[in-house]
């Protein structure tokens, strides 16, 4: 059974008597972390593809990729079989269909967009 | 960027401290140094920095000391195979001919992106903008 959801504290007030919990469950960092070990291919926003295991996402969704393979060895620069990728420059990451349970990450975008306006 | 605690899992460049680096960063410049301190924001400092030129099967080296690289201009980052640094499919060549190869190409890619551009004013579109402003550098 897969967990999708990691909540984690962000906010926390203390009123008077009551302490106040808020909650925010982030979607696609608990999604990526369920697809580490899986091969995805990375197409950055300067047009490089890279192709390679998920060894590690983290909050900011930087990826750290191993065993890459380059899909278009014309714009590539030359480098082992690691390679850390900033988050913020990332245009798609392509994932084989069968990996991902749309369904799941359907409901659970339902459920985040429900929570947020409440 | 490190998590605020070292979590298993997580995405550390705290690994990669002391290891020899290559950094792709979003102007398309490539530099190579040891990675000697990070932070949250992905900020890099590189010593014995060299920038890397490439050309088609040509590079060139320029040394460049010690780099303080702001995190919003990294694009990638990988580990360099200190194995197979000698054996690369590339020549390399001298300062001077890498960055008149270098001048060469922009300058063509200029006039192939000119040309673009009057097609497309043409047939009565606009040239395409570059990429717009990140929310999230």
């Amino acid at each position: 059974m897969r967990n999708i959801a990691i909540p984690y504290l962000i906010d926390c007030q203390v009123n008077r008597h009551n302490l106040i919990l808020n909650f925010k469950i982030p979607l696609f960092y608990s999604f990526f972390k369920s697809l580490v070990g899986k091969d995805v291919v990375v197409e950055l926003k300067n047009d490089l593809s890279i192709c390679g295991t998920l060894h590690s996402v983290d909050q900011f969704l930087n990826i750290k990729l191993t065993e890459i393979t380059v899909t278009d060895p014309d714009k590539y620069p030359h480098m082992s079989k690691n390679c850390f990728i900033r988050g913020s420059v990332v245009r798609y990451v392509q994932l084989p269909a069968d990996e991902c349970d749309t369904q799941l990450l359907q409901d659970a975008a339902r459920k985040e967009a429900a929570q947020s306006k409440q | 960027m490190e998590g605020q605690d070292y979590m298993p899992g997580t995405a550390s460049l705290l690994e990669e401290i002391d290891k020899k680096i290559l950094v792709v960063l979003r102007d398309g410049r490539t530099l190579i140094g040891f990675l000697r301190s990070v932070d949250q924001f992905a900020n890099l400092v590189l010593h014995r920095t060299i920038e890397r030129i490439y050309v088609g099967k040509q590079y060139g080296d320029i040394p460049r000391g010690i780099f303080v690289v702001r995190g919003e201009n990294v694009e990638l980052l990988g580990e360099i195979d200190l194995k197979n640094e000698g054996n690369l499919p590339l020549e390399e060549v001298s300062v001077e001919n890498i960055l008149q190869a270098q001048r060469l190409e922009q300058q063509k890619k200029q006039d192939e992106q000119k040309k673009q551009y009057k097609k497309l004013l043409e047939r009565g579109l606009q040239p395409h903008a570059e990429r717009t402003a990140d929310e999230f550098t």
